[in-house]
């Protein structure tokens, strides 16, 4: 079975490395940073931390050299998507595609390039630390389901979830895979802007009664739009909220978005409280909290321009 | 007739109003830093810009060792406004003082530590501190009096008389809180949005185009600060989302106070600007849920740096 991960960052290198340390596995990672892919060829690509990994993986900056691949597995930013897809989508003629990304609105993206895709949510993270070099640091689940308007098959998504377990990711097939990825997005919709808005870890926004209030609200607002679309919560964003912020969990952890504002990169603002916002506006749910957070993060990336 | 008036706390604004003054009264500055009082007595205070003027003052950090005013203004940032009026507290029995902060409630945390007579403002001009004892007045407009307390009219018209005289604009009111008002709520969502996203007043904060732009949130912060305004019984000078397209379609690229705080890491006015007009609406059963927010985030801000 051959594999290609798009977008080979700190989420995607975790799924290439461990399902590179597969014998019956073949896997390719698109990605444009040349010295991340020439390292991967040159040492393979390693793992640290949570795991100690080093896994057999084909890199390229060139969609090109692409094989025909069974399935890829989509990890870039939310705003890469369709760049990464319209490049890469020749090699999914005839398999199926899956997003691991965050936020809502990805599947809709990789349906307009390929025809079986996958909707997935994973919660392991970690960080590129040197070219060919990542540290893994939360360890976790990940589930995939077939995205209802154009479904990859139940075998599919089966055997994608069953490699990816074998691999050292913990994977698992679902018939509707819609719960875990709004528990997801709300979570991380409800936290990562606070965090990139004040400056404060995730422990410490959480520590700030007013603060925890104003995640609540977002957490309401997002419930309700995912309750407007049927969709059934896995389990309580706000018990995952309270769940990281203990001080083993991820208490010092600045959310992505605070690390994308402290870097001066766009953020994904627009997949997770956009996408709410979005979503709420389709089905008549008010977001105000969302609409709110999602003006002042765009001012933010905006006053960088100035 | 006001022969002596003593400016307290010597930033931009009353740098402005000592160095005009100065030039139709005996004018004496209270000031918090002694080495400041020490230029000022050495070599007094020069304004350029839209005036070009010297003048000659007593300067003290103790009130005790200036002459006794008929007039005293109140000039520090509102986040000094306790600590400066504990220090006037037992001094000048015999002044009319009056206060020149954004916010509601700054004449009153001064009054209550004497039984002064008690006048309010609001002020538009604008400057720039270059030295202890030298400012730039930048923006001529106006400042608004009106009576608060045990003063009349009259009171409000004899300190404007004596502004204009001096060479700066001023105008009487018989009830400021229409002025005060709509500039409360100019501020209270300029101020916060600024120093959140850290954009300058621009022309971004009226666009209303697409759904994620900032004109849509400026816009619901004004209209949550005018349902307040209507449950206080208050009738608008000017409309504050007016205000704000006039200001930006000016041209002009303002930096708000707040984002100036927030860039260098100073406590903020948030708790005597968006904290009152929010204070206001829980006490008028008025649900303020945006600016509840702005003043969570921009509290939160503050503390990221403590």
């Amino acid at each position: 079975m051959k594999v290609c991960i798009v977008g080979c960052g700190a989420v995607g290198s975790l799924f290439a490395a461990n399902l590179g340390t597969l014998d019956d596995v073949e896997v390719w990672a698109y990605d444009l940073a040349s010295d991340h892919v020439d390292a991967i060829n040159r040492d393979g690509l390693r793992l640290a931390g949570a795991g100690d990994v080093v896994g057999r993986v084909r890199a390229t900056t060139d969609a090109a050299e692409l094989p025909p691949c069974d399935f890829g597995i989509v990890a870039t930013k939310a705003m890469h998507t369709e760049g990464a897809i319209a490049a890469t989508a020749h090699a999914f003629a005839n398999g199926s595609v899956a997003t691991v990304q965050n936020g809502i609105g990805n599947e809709e993206v990789l349906a307009r390039h390929c025809e079986r895709v996958i909707r997935g949510t994973t919660f392991p993270a970690g960080k590129v630390t040197a070219p060919g070099v990542v540290q893994w640091d939360v360890k976790g689940d990940t589930t995939l389901g077939p995205f209802e308007p154009k479904p990859a098959s139940a075998d599919a998504i089966e055997q994608l979830a069953d490699a990816c377990t074998r691999g050292g990711m913990p994977t698992l097939a679902v018939a509707d895979a819609r719960g875990p990825q709004w528990r997801k997005v709300i979570f991380n919709a409800a936290t990562n802007p606070l965090g990139a808005l004040t400056g404060l870890t995730h422990g410490r926004v959480c520590e700030q009664p007013a603060l925890r209030r104003l995640a609540s609200q977002l957490v309401d607002e997002g419930k309700a739009v995912a309750a407007a679309q049927g969709i059934e919560l896995d389990s309580d964003p706000e018990e995952l909220i309270d769940y990281a912020a203990r001080p083993e969990v991820a208490y010092g952890h600045k959310a992505s978005m605070l690390q994308d504002v402290e870097a001066r990169r766009q953020t994904e603002v627009d997949y997770l409280n956009g996408g709410i916002a979005d979503f709420g506006e389709r089905y008549g749910v008010a977001t105000p909290g969302h609409e709110m957070i999602r003006a002042l993060v765009k001012g933010v990336e905006a006053s960088w321009m100035e | 007739m006001i022969e002596r008036v003593c400016v307290a706390g010597a930033g931009v604004i009353g740098s402005l109003f000592a160095g005009h003054l100065a030039q139709v009264a005996d004018v004496s500055v209270l000031t918090r830093r002694e080495d400041h009082a020490r230029v000022l007595n050495d070599e007094g205070l020069r304004v350029s810009g839209r005036s070009d003027l010297r003048a000659s003052l007593t300067a003290s950090t103790d009130p005790a060792a200036l002459p006794e005013p008929d007039l005293v203004l109140v000039c520090c940032k509102g986040t000094d406004l306790e600590e400066l009026g504990a220090r006037l507290g037992g001094h000048f029995p015999g002044a009319t003082v009056m206060t020149v902060q954004n916010g509601l409630g700054a004449w009153e945390i001064v009054g209550s530590h004497g039984s002064w007579p008690m006048l309010a403002s609001v002020t538009f001009m604008s400057g720039t501190r270059h030295s202890d004892e030298h400012v730039e007045y930048i923006l001529d407009t106006a400042t608004w009096i009106g009576p608060m307390r045990d003063t009349s009219h009259a009171d409000a018209e004899a300190v404007a008389d004596l502004i204009r005289s001096s060479g700066l604009k001023a105008e009487a009111f018989d009830d400021l809180r229409p002025a005060l008002w709509s500039k409360l709520i100019f501020n209270a969502t300029v101020n916060a949005v600024a120093a959140l996203t850290g954009l300058p007043h621009e022309p971004r904060f009226a666009e209303l185009e697409r759904p994620s732009d900032l004109g849509h949130l400026v816009l619901a912060l004004m209209d949550e600060g005018k349902a307040v305004a209507a449950a206080a019984g208050v009738e608008l000078r000017e409309d504050p989302w007016e205000m704000n397209v006039h200001a930006t379609q000016r041209g002009s690229r303002h930096f708000p106070s707040m984002l100036e705080d927030v860039e260098a890491h100073r406590p903020t006015e948030i708790e005597l600007i968006t904290g009152s007009l929010v204070r206001e609406g829980n006490r008028l059963a008025v649900p303020v849920p945006l600016h509840s927010a702005l003043y969570q985030l921009v509290k939160a801000k503050e503390a990221s740096w403590e």
